[in-house]
């Protein structure tokens, strides 16, 4: 197990590599060049001076990369031209949310979307399978921010029921130690604070959610159909097991590998989500900061934010391939 | 050459008779197991695409996988569905000019009007569809928005499926080192959400519908190559390659002669597929801003930029255009789907 982890993160290691190169080129052909890039377009010549000093832009390009690589291995990658606060800082503020965002509704999209893709296999060609087939190419063709929309009229501005924006009522006298707002009310006690950051997160993360959860039920459904026609699913029948023992421990066990895959997938995927649901909803995370920095070109804060998706992308990867040997013990031997 | 190698021989016989199986209902009808639109060659879809090599139905004459497909397409109604909507986008997009009652942005002479005096659908009968707070009328904005979407879409599939076919046919026909390569460009494109690359390369090439046309494309890139590379490998190691082998046939006329042109069924299906995400992903653009051009530009991402604040008083001017890429993206789905189920042996067997 300890080998495969070690195998799988040695693998990680070109990836990033390769990447960073390809970042370094970015910032390169930014228009403008790097200087400009790090100090926004309204820069002075001397600031720019100052810069392609301070950075060694002015130096040989492979020396430029290991000036480069020093600094973003030191956490160092600049500051944000909008706040000009430092990148690693703005990220550490506000990563809180959209992790709480993320873990929200990748919740909702597993709790629902593997019973759902279970429940249209077992039916598979009756009215329920079809509902679950049509709602999960509904999940997968309309765009994620125009589900927000919807969800965000209906519920917030016509009904009334749910908050229309933001983490938190502003009202609310809350205490914050982790900026993980439902987690900070319940251990300081402030349970009506936590319920009102929970309520919060309904619209954004059902927003969020209904993509993977869509894929989530299809790839259940198709995984099931293949699994409960194996040889050993017959054979455990034959036996006259309990029909509960069946589903948990081989149906199930065997045709969530597929899921977990695309579990890891839409991980990765749910963080670029974010910037669009985040946005239609003023949710302050990482993503509406990412909207920001697209729409005002705040280099600094695109480039880190890049490197650090593709780090957590390749770590869910990792994740998924030790989880594969956890769950399938045959992965394990090989 | 009149070895019997099996590249065009496979219709099984159901494709002609006219009772054979039953025509996948919609139920069934859009989900096959194994693969989906937005997961990259993750599944095992890619290596079921087309097997020649077993057959149950037995050879028809005349009868190729391709035309057996459309046979079996004909009669499946979400490929039907599909197909009409797709037809329709197409119709629109290309017909723009003569269907579009008012230019693109504004409807001339007209000034920017306040929120709460927004006339809504059917208010006014010059402007079925009513206006946006341009003074643009909605429905030609949303007949030329289907243009350029048709445009991003169509372009940039193509270079994502130039590109990606590249690739993969490197890592497929050649193996070891280069395949390593080509896989490791790969893993590196794909460790960059879609949506991010397509940012970072919009920022490289500045805003305009070419740099959203290019970005959509490299970030189609990794998809299609993984796809080819992992149909050809399990291609190789068929029976007819074996044949081809031992009849001296050269590297290069079994990669492209054989091994290829039985790899590219999944690779057109995902490509069909890849034209909704493409449409979905140039709507995502223009709503982050990255299209380029003024605000009024009649692209449907764009439109629902500028509905966001007026949400409240005037929620249609969001649901359209939003309605229009759901639709589209559903037209091209439906139909990449059922092409997919209609080439798949798997479900020919059902």
């Amino acid at each position: 197990m300890l080998r495969l982890i070690g195998k799988r993160l040695l693998l990680l290691i070109p990836t990033l590599i390769g990447l960073s190169i390809l970042l370094f080129l970015w910032v390169r052909a930014l228009p403008g060049g790097p200087a400009t890039a790090l100090l926004g377009d309204k820069a002075t010549p001397e600031a720019v001076a100052r810069v392609n000093e301070a950075y060694g832009f002015d130096r040989p390009i492979l020396e430029q990369y290991f000036i480069y690589m020093g600094r973003i291995l030191s956490g160092d990658f600049g500051n944000s031209l909008l706040t000009n606060r430092s990148v690693l800082e703005e990220f550490a503020a506000r990563f809180p949310a959209t992790l709480e965002l993320t873990a929200f509704a990748m919740i909702f999209a597993v709790a629902l979307g593997i019973p759902l893709g279970y429940w249209a296999a077992r039916n598979v060609g009756r009215w329920q399978d079809q509902l679950a087939v049509l709602l999960s190419l509904m999940g997968v063709v309309v765009p994620v921010f125009f589900l927000a929309f919807i969800l965000k009229w209906v519920f917030a501005v016509q009904l009334g029921w749910l908050p229309t924006d933001g983490r938190q009522d502003p009202r609310i006298d809350a205490t914050h130690y982790t900026n993980f707002f439902v987690w900070d009310g319940m251990i300081t006690g402030e349970y009506d604070a936590a319920w009102d950051a929970l309520l919060h997160l309904v619209l954004p993360g059902v927003a969020l959610g209904t993509i993977p959860l869509a894929i989530i039920a299809r790839i259940t459904r198709a995984s099931v159909l293949e699994v409960q026609n194996a040889d050993y699913v017959r054979t455990a029948r034959a036996k006259g097991l309990a029909p509960r023992l069946i589903r948990d421990r081989f149906v199930m066990r065997n045709a969530l590998l597929p899921v977990v895959t695309t579990l890891g997938l839409q991980l990765g995927l749910l963080i670029s989500g974010a910037v669009l649901t985040e946005t239609v909803f003023a949710f302050n995370g990482i993503g509406s900061f990412l909207w920001d920095a697209i729409f005002n070109l705040d280099f600094p804060v695109l480039q880190g934010f890049i490197i650090f998706i593709a780090v957590v992308y390749s770590l869910i990867n990792l994740l998924v391939d030790v989880s594969y040997g956890l769950i399938d013990p045959r992965v394990r031997v090989s | 050459m009149s070895v019997n190698l099996p590249p065009t021989a496979g219709g099984p016989a159901e494709g002609l008779t006219p009772g054979g199986s039953p025509a996948p209902g919609p139920g069934s009808g859009g989900l096959v197991p194994g693969m989906t639109a937005t997961v990259p060659a993750a599944g095992p879809g890619p290596g079921v695409g087309i097997d020649p090599g077993r057959d149950p139905g037995g050879p028809v004459r005349g009868t190729s996988v391709w035309m057996d497909a459309f046979l079996r397409l004909r009669r499946n109604p979400a490929a039907i569905a599909g197909a009409v909507i797709v037809a329709l986008f197409l119709l629109v997009a290309v017909l723009a000019p003569l269907i579009a009652p008012y230019p693109g942005e504004a409807v001339p002479g007209a000034r920017e009007i306040t929120p709460g005096d927004i006339p809504g659908p059917g208010e006014l009968p010059q402007y079925p569809l009513g206006l946006d707070r341009f003074g643009g009328d909605v429905l030609s904005k949303l007949v030329w928005g289907a243009q350029s979407s048709l445009m991003i879409g169509v372009v940039s599939t193509a270079l994502g499926l130039a590109g990606g076919m590249l690739l993969g046919l490197l890592a497929g026909a050649f193996g070891g080192w280069i395949d390593g390569v080509v896989m490791r460009i790969v893993d590196i494109l794909l460790s960059v959400p879609n949506l991010l690359l397509a940012v970072s390369i919009a920022a490289v090439l500045g805003q305009g519908p070419y740099a959203v046309m290019i970005a959509i494309g490299v970030s189609q890139v990794p998809i299609f190559a993984r796809l080819l590379r992992s149909s050809m490998l399990s291609q190789k190691g068929s029976d007819y390659v074996l044949a081809a082998q031992t009849l001296g046939l050269s590297r290069r006329t079994i990669t492209m002669s054989h091994v290829l042109p039985n790899s590219v069924g999944p690779v057109i299906v995902q490509a069909t597929l890849t034209l909704a995400t493409a449409v979905i992903d140039a709507a995502a653009l223009s709503f982050l801003g990255l299209g380029g051009g003024r605000p009024e530009t009649a692209e449907w991402g764009r439109m629902l930029t500028y509905a966001q604040s007026e949400l409240g008083i005037a929620p249609w001017l969001a649901f359209l255009p939003g309605l229009c890429i759901a639709i589209t993206a559903l037209g091209f789905t439906l139909l990449g789907e059922s092409l997919r189920e209609a080439l798949d042996p798997k479900s020919r067997a059902r």
